[in-house]
């Protein structure tokens, strides 16, 4: 089953702001991370997925209905949760995902008890009781989280879901996440500015930028492409440059730093041997992180491979 | 190092029973659109809410079951109808311009405020629908503020009758009006203060919009009254909620609502005139929450 398909799918604003423009893309279910940088188009895709916004042109499908025709349908399957605060300060978590839930369809005892549970499941136990006004934004977030699951969705919708979090309450927010793909079953789509975080936890991740498709695919694929050796020395660099260009390894310069594709586990030694024989200062030699960013600098990184 | 614990497995391990997925029924639109209702009206008088939120919709509900009891009191003693259940409605309605503009903003204008649209719209209920459970709230809760304090004074009434089944007939027969007069009262009042409350969501402003639209016509409707002309002083009512109401109430419960004294105003032959207007002015208000709403919080 496709998770996710558009076709040509396209959104203008008053037909000037063009949000999203002939977006085609096909995704499986799993975690899927949407990227892009802010005003992407990220949240408009996921409002026309939910049907809260029609699209202009083009048509998109979620767990195969029609958003558009099928809006209902689709709202009863899918968890939303929204990037801005969207949560009364007078009510107790508890309360409040218990009426959310009922609002989802659910009978009143079982609204309640999968309330319980799923507040439980975000990490929120006696706290719930309180009132939601006096809970840290992390807690606010897990309340967010929690009403998007509380009536078991096939589907989760998060947009921004670490949105001003500090870094403990990321990893927290996304090993939940991971929890939530992997062991519960639901498949997930986070949107998210930021690639570092996503790459993490993501099966396939989506990246759009000014409303375009820039890639969509498994994030193996993507990794293997992209992965980059960054080696820093701290003298003597372009010796050193000059040495990998002539040994045949396609070097980039990036500040102080030198880019080299890992192509095999021989580039290691490779380059290793060459500081050695150069006798220079290694500073630093290491897998360069958020690789995935390659994506969104210049292509070059990509077709060296 | 540590002392034997008897317990093998740390606590956390022991709640984790993992997630379960959930097969059992979904149901549908009446059921959901039913719920928000409930809770509307649990809103409205505060309950699930926090005590602050209880104080203000009580003290209203006080004064009016204070008011009902003593002339129910009176009654039973002295034998003398101060109001019928009609002219009671009438004589609250001060009062039910406050509740409005307390509670309305509680429903509708925190729900703007707190962003919590998307949450409702994302789910399986109808644009059309919040608006009107919201509305049926509120429309229930002055209805019930209105008719509440009505029966306390039937029962009083009553159970204090010398003319045994009859009397009691006569009573009920005096009463039905009373709470039909109550129900205009409601929707009217309902609709106009959900759809000022609707466009803020700044509680205050919202109860000071319900406030002002409310008291700020009937000083039209007093220079309308003393102007020469008696058709004009006939229809200076329509330029008031509360007058209008009353032309209503005049139009088709005079009986009960003009006793001796000429209290409200003379509609004349206008009546249906009013009765249309109100109509028109429900239609109009409901319409347009409908329009407000067809919009708020997709884009």
């Amino acid at each position: 089953m496709t998770l996710i398909a558009t076709q040509s799918l396209t959104k203008t604003y008053g037909g000037r702001v063009t949000a999203l423009s002939d977006l085609t893309l096909s995704v499986e279910p799993g975690i899927v991370g949407l990227v892009g940088a802010n005003g992407a188009g990220k949240s408009t895709f996921i409002k026309i997925l939910l049907g809260l916004l029609a699209p202009t042109s083009g048509q998109a499908r979620v767990l195969d209905l029609d958003p558009v025709t099928d809006a209902e349908a689709v709202r009863a399957r899918v968890g939303y949760m929204p990037e801005h605060d969207c949560l009364p300060p007078d009510l107790s978590a508890a309360e409040f995902v218990t009426h959310l839930g009922r609002m989802s369809g659910l009978p009143k005892t079982v609204a309640r008890e999968r309330a319980s549970e799923a507040l439980r499941h975000v990490g929120l136990y006696e706290e719930r009781y309180r009132q939601i006004g006096g809970y840290s934004t992390g807690m606010k977030q897990r309340v967010k989280l929690a009403q998007a699951l509380v009536h078991d969705p096939d589907l989760l919708l998060l947009d921004e879901p670490t949105n001003g979090l500090d870094p403990a309450g990321r990893d927290a927010m996304l090993a939940l996440i991971q929890r939530i793909g992997a062991e519960f079953g639901i498949s997930v789509v986070v949107c998210s500015h930021l690639l570092g975080e996503v790459e993490r936890i993501c099966d396939a991740l989506v990246a759009i930028d000014g409303g375009r498709l820039l890639r969509s695919d498994h994030i193996s694929a993507m990794t293997t492409a992209t992965d980059v050796l960054a080696v820093e020395v701290s003298e003597g660099t372009e010796e050193l440059a000059a040495r990998l260009a002539e040994l045949g390894l396609p070097v980039r310069r990036d500040g102080r730093m030198l880019l080299v594709p890992l192509a095999d586990e021989q580039t290691y030694d490779r380059i290793l041997r060459a500081v050695a024989e150069l006798d220079l200062p290694l500073h630093r030699l290491d897998q360069r992180r958020h690789r995935v960013a390659e994506l969104f600098a210049p292509r070059e990184t990509v077709s060296v491979n | 190092m540590s002392t034997e614990t008897t317990t093998p497995a740390p606590a956390g391990v022991i709640h984790d029973i993992g997630y379960q997925r959930y097969a059992g029924a979904r149901l549908g639109r009446r059921y959901v659109a039913g719920s928000l209702y409930v809770h509307g009206l649990r809103t409205a008088f505060g309950f699930g809410r926090s005590a602050k939120a209880k104080i203000f919709p009580w003290l209203i509900v006080a004064i009016v079951a204070v008011v009902a009891a003593g002339l129910a009191a009176v009654r039973s003693q002295i034998g003398e109808v101060v109001l019928t259940y009609a002219q009671f409605a009438d004589a609250m309605s001060w009062l039910v311009i406050f509740f409005v503009a307390v509670v309305a903003p509680e429903l509708v204008s925190r729900d703007l405020r707190s962003g919590v649209l998307p949450l409702y719209f994302s789910r399986p209920l109808h644009r059309a629908d919040y608006v009107l459970a919201k509305l049926a709230a509120l429309i229930t809760a002055v209805w019930l503020l209105l008719g509440g304090p009505q029966l306390l004074m039937f029962a009083g009434a009553a159970f204090t009758t010398d003319k045994g089944m009859g009397g009691v007939w006569d009573e009920v027969l005096d009463l039905l009006p009373g709470l039909a007069y109550a129900a205009i009262w409601a929707v009217v009042f309902a609709s106009i203060g959900l759809l000022v409350a609707s466009l803020t969501g700044k509680r205050a402003f919202a109860a000071g919009g319900v406030v002002a639209v409310f008291l700020m016509t009937t000083p039209i409707v007093g220079v309308l009254m003393v102007m020469p002309s008696t058709t004009v002083n006939r229809l200076a009512g329509l330029a008031s909620p509360s007058s209008l109401v009353q032309g209503v109430g005049v139009w088709l419960f005079e009986e009960w609502l003009v006793t001796d004294t000429p209290t409200g105003i003379g509609v004349g032959r206008f009546g249906p005139v009013y009765g249309a207007a109100a109509l028109l002015l429900i239609v109009a208000c409901v319409g347009l929450l409908l329009a407000r709403y067809r919009k708020v919080a997709s884009a």
